[in-house]
Order: C-alpha cells, then structure tokens, then sequence
C-alpha cells in the first residue's frame, strides 16, 4: 500500500519526530515498500493461531515481593539532563 | 610480545594465571594495536586506554594475590549498547552522544566481577538498527578482510575488532542477526544465546522480546569461557530466567557420535552457489566426525523477515519513546513548547534508519492497523516457532548457513531497506523463536570468510558450543587472520 503525505506526516506526528520537508517523500516512498513486503502477512492462514506472547513457551511474568530495593541517586542520573533546577527536570511552560 | 595478539582468550587467562606475561603487558599490547589500526577499522566509538591500565594493575595485584575471577587481567571490549559506569555510552547515535552510564550494565558487572579489563566501547549501527554498521553516528566500521567491505552489523565494530585481533573478545547483541551475521562476514566466532539466558538490564533496548546479549571471539571454546562468566538469572531484567547456567567450557569435548543434524531445507533457499559450496564441505566434516544428516523443512520459516519487519519496529517505536530530551539523551535549542521540544530533540538526535523503525512501528500499532499487522504478525510467529518446535522433535540441532552471501560493499544496500534487511533472512528465526544460535567460519568464498549456522532448541547453549568446537578441533577456519593484522 502507498502511503500518502499526509499519512506520513500524521505517523510523523504520533512519533513525535520532526522531519524537514525533504525527509517526507523519501519516508513516504521507503514506509510504503516496507509496508507491502510485510503484506505478505496478510495471506497466511492464521485461522486459530493465537498470537505469540512471549519467546519462550509456557513462562509467565515473574513478581517479586513489594519492598524498596533501590536507593536515590538522582542528583547522579539527573547529570545526563539538559536542563534540571532545585532536583527537578525543566521544560517548557506547559500550563500558562 | 608480539604473539600475545595471536593467543586465545582461553590461553590469556590461563597464561595471566601462570604469570607467564602481565595484565598490563596484555593490555598496553592491544592498546598499541588499536591504536594502529583504529584508523582504518572505526571498529571503536571510545577507546579507555588509561582506565584499562589500572583495571589491569589492580588485577594483577590481584593474580598476584591468587584471587579468583576466570577473567582475571584479559582485556575485553563492550559493544557501547551496555551502560558502562561513568564511560560515555552511545548506543551509536547522535541521541546519546553525551550519556555517560550512571550503572553497570548486569552483562559488564558480571565480567567485571570475573577480572576482565574492558579496554574500549564498540562501534554500532545506531540503536543496533542495521545490518552493515552503516547507520551508526561515528561513521562505518570497515571489514578487516577488505576496507571497502562492511563488516556486517549490527555488533560491526566488536566482530572487526576481534577479527582484526584488537581484543581477544567483545559483547554483542542479537535481535534478528547482529552477532551471527557480522561473525560471518568478518570470519570469527559468535553465539546469541536463548532469550532470557542473559541478563538485559542496562543493554539499551531495541525490541524487547528479540533482544539478547552473547560474544563473538575467535573460537567456540573461547565463547564458552565468556558466556558462562556472563549468563545467569538477574532479578533485574523481568524477562531474565531463573535457571542454572552449565559450565560451558566443560561441556565442549561432548563427542558428536550419533548427534542428529537437520538441513533446514529453507536456508538453502537463495542462497549463493560458492556459499552454499562451502555449507556443504562442512556438513560433510560433520559426517565424518559422527553426526547423522537429514534434511528437515520449517515451511513458514520464509516469512520470518515479514513478521520480523513488523515485530521489531513496533517494539522498537515503543521503547525509543523514552528519548524525550528531557531527561537524557540530545535536547533540541530554543524548544517553543513542549511538543517542539519533543518532536525536534528526536527528529534531530535519532538517524535515517532509526526513524524509518519508528515510524513503522508507530503505524503498525496504531489505531485500525494493530490487529492486521502487529497481531496478525505474532500469530505467524507463533506458525514459525510450532515449525522450530515440530524440527526439534527429530533433530538435535539445525545447521546451515548464517547468511546469503559473503561481506558486501559499503553503500551497496543503503538506498533500499528491504535489500538490507532480507541480509538476515536465516538468522531472524532463531530470534522469533528466542532459540541459541552461533556462528563459525567454514571457510572462503574468494577471499572473504563464510559462516555456518548451528541452531539448537532452547537452552541448549552447552550443545551449540560443543557442535561448534567440535568444527573447529577439525578444521582452522578460525585461526585464519585477514591481510595487515597479523
């Protein structure tokens, strides 16, 4: 299936990714030859075949035991940060 | 000295145990290596030449001492996806160009924990999306069997390194080939163990049920000896499993006789006439030490590139969600909101391929096309791993070829993704299925190395590494070092 600009874009936009304008036909024309190659999908008989959940078969999710195991370290983590004040990361005005 | 490149990872351990040379002498010798030869590989994204040397003075005090560690004093090198302690952790892309790791990755707190010395991070394709080291940031990495040639991807830079005898053995990551494919095109050694066998707490994720943390050395035996120091349950990653892991390095003398060989009729399926030549050859040394051939067919094995295609991007457009320049990663200037300050940080800091996977993932989950394409491409997952489990019934393992063809020149697939990605067309199914698969090299097409495949059921690492050994006590494919690194 061909995607068309439009399509593009609002995929861009669910994304959040900010494409220039010369971006958009290449992603347009690349997105919809990777779209019809997975189509191939589409012919199998999956009729009571439940989807895969997991690699290996028969595993559930693990739980453990609700306790605090981590200790703070954000005055560390908060270093890879662009902009961080009083232990709080900033952004732009969300509320005016 | 100037052999010590050309000696085993198994061999340094024990000759650092027998104090026949220094850890320091081994690590200033591959520091001076990679530094002579960084140039024309790229293999490396950072290289951390003067902590290595005090890593490798304390574990020489410590050799000294007669403390344990199986590693204790060889050098080794991550691929820069691990999160490495205060060492700048790329994962290839402009997005974490500046992110210096806060914590140890579990894979590079366990090999530190058994003594090794890492001497650098490796080259990548970005966010290890690709399959050529093509996509990374820091540039190409170059195939040391000829420059003009990639060295396959995404684990590109580790498998060049080892290859070119810069280190004796690197991490890597596998989500639909990224160990096995660049081990083939550079003639070296990789296994992608089982899904969940490694821990992947602080390996940056791509697509969560695929990925999984293995090797690439220069033999199967030295694979052993890391894949046991780094295997094992960790509370920390939800998907790891709890269960005891083997000594590898034990297991590797298993005889073949009487071992059941599959010829997975599919991977025979466009594969080059000089490759398949090559296959061939080796099927027969397996013969002839022991094991029975017969020919077994995974019908839906085809699709795997589909459902991979569908799978991977919607996990990956998932977990690359967290990059929102807000609390690491690239930020944009001047953002005029929130929204702009998202939208540019990540169209700016993410490259081609990465947002081509975002994008894809992003539709194939979104609202009216999740069940025609990423539930749709599950339950052919599901046909694809009934046919691994059906093929298991009645062989031991499945042996093959890793890829279609030998190494391909830089710029040769770049301007078509599809081209790019049918690369991994025999390798991808082990990843759907999270079964453990190697790599070894069996040979040449022209002068370029060839790989062959060996696949087991799950957690069956021990039996992989003995099929693969098992090769290599036959053969010295593996032994063969490319022009200018010898």
């Amino acid at each position: 299936m061909a995607l068309t600009r439009e399509q593009l874009a609002s995929i861009a936009a669910l994304a959040r990714l900010d494409l220039s304008a010369a971006e958009v036909p290449v992603y347009q024309q690349s997105l919809s030859s990777i779209l019809e190659f997975v189509g191939a999908l589409e012919r199998v008989d999956t009729a009571n075949v439940a989807p895969m959940a997991h690699p290996l078969p028969g595993l559930s999710q693990r739980l453990r035991p609700d306790e605090v195991t981590e200790t703070d370290h954000h005055e560390e983590y908060q270093e890879n940060a662009a902009q961080v004040a009083a232990g709080l990361y900033l952004v732009p005005k969300v509320i005016e | 000295m100037s052999e010590l490149h050309h000696t085993s990872l198994t061999a340094l351990a024990a000759g650092l145990r027998a104090r026949r040379f220094s850890s320091v002498e081994l690590v200033r010798a591959f520091l001076a290596r990679i530094d002579r030869h960084q140039g024309a590989l790229n293999a490396f994204i950072s290289v951390t030449g003067e902590r290595a040397l005090k890593e490798a003075q304390a574990a020489d005090a410590a050799l000294a001492a007669g403390a344990p560690g199986a590693l204790l004093g060889v050098p080794i090198a991550h691929k820069d996806i691990f999160c490495t302690r205060g060492v700048r952790t790329t994962c290839g892309s402009r997005m974490l160009d500046n992110f210096v790791a806060p914590y140890d990755a579990t894979v590079v707190a366990k090999l530190k924990a058994a003594g090794a010395v890492m001497l650098g991070k490796t080259n990548m394709d970005e966010f290890a999306m690709g399959s050529s080291n093509e996509t990374s940031y820091y540039g190409a990495v170059r195939n040391p069997w000829n420059p003009q040639l990639v060295p396959g991807g995404s684990s590109g830079g580790s498998a060049a390194a080892v290859a070119a005898r810069l280190v004796p053995g690197a991490t890597a990551t596998d989500t639909g080939g990224s160990i096995r494919q660049p081990a083939a095109l550079c003639g070296i050694t990789g296994i992608k163990p089982t899904y969940g066998r490694v821990s992947r707490y602080g390996m940056i994720a791509f697509a969560s049920s695929l990925d999984q943390g293995g090797v690439l050395t220069n033999s199967a035996a030295d694979a052993a000896l890391m894949l046991r120091e780094m295997a094992g349950f960790d509370p920390r990653d939800s998907t790891s499993v709890e269960r005891e892991v083997p000594d590898y390095v034990a297991a590797l003398e298993a005889p073949l006789t009487g071992l059941k060989v599959g010829l997975l009729k599919e991977f025979f399926e466009g594969l080059e006439r000089e490759n398949e030549a090559r296959i061939r050859e080796a099927l027969r040394i397996y013969e002839g030490l022991g094991a029975k051939l017969t020919e077994v067919s995974l019908p839906n094995l085809p699709l795997s590139v589909p459902v991979y295609y569908v799978v991977a991007p919607a996990e990956c457009s998932s977990n690359l969600a967290r990059f929102d320049g807000v609390r690491f990663g690239h930020r944009c200037e001047n953002p005029r909101d929130l929204r702009d300050l998202y939208c540019r940080s990540r169209g700016e800091g993410f490259g081609a391929e990465v947002k081509r996977r975002i994008m894809t993932g992003t539709y194939v989950l979104s609202a009216g096309y999740y069940d025609a394409y990423y539930l749709k491409a599950q339950r052919v997952r599901q046909l694809i791993n009934a046919d691994f489990i059906r093929a298991f019934q009645s062989v031991d393992v499945l042996i093959g070829p890793t890829t279609p063809t030998p190494a391909f020149e830089i710029g040769a697939k770049t301007a078509d993704p599809i081209t790019m990605y049918l690369n991994d067309i025999y390798t991808i199914g082990a990843n759907l299925a999270g079964l453990p698969a190697a790599s070894v090299p069996c040979g040449f097409v022209g002068a370029l190395p060839v790989g062959l495949q060996v696949v087991g059921p799950h957690f069956s690492e021990a039996r992989v590494l003995a099929v693969a050994h098992a090769f290599q006590r036959a053969t010295d494919w593996h032994t063969r070092v490319p022009q200018g690194y010898a």
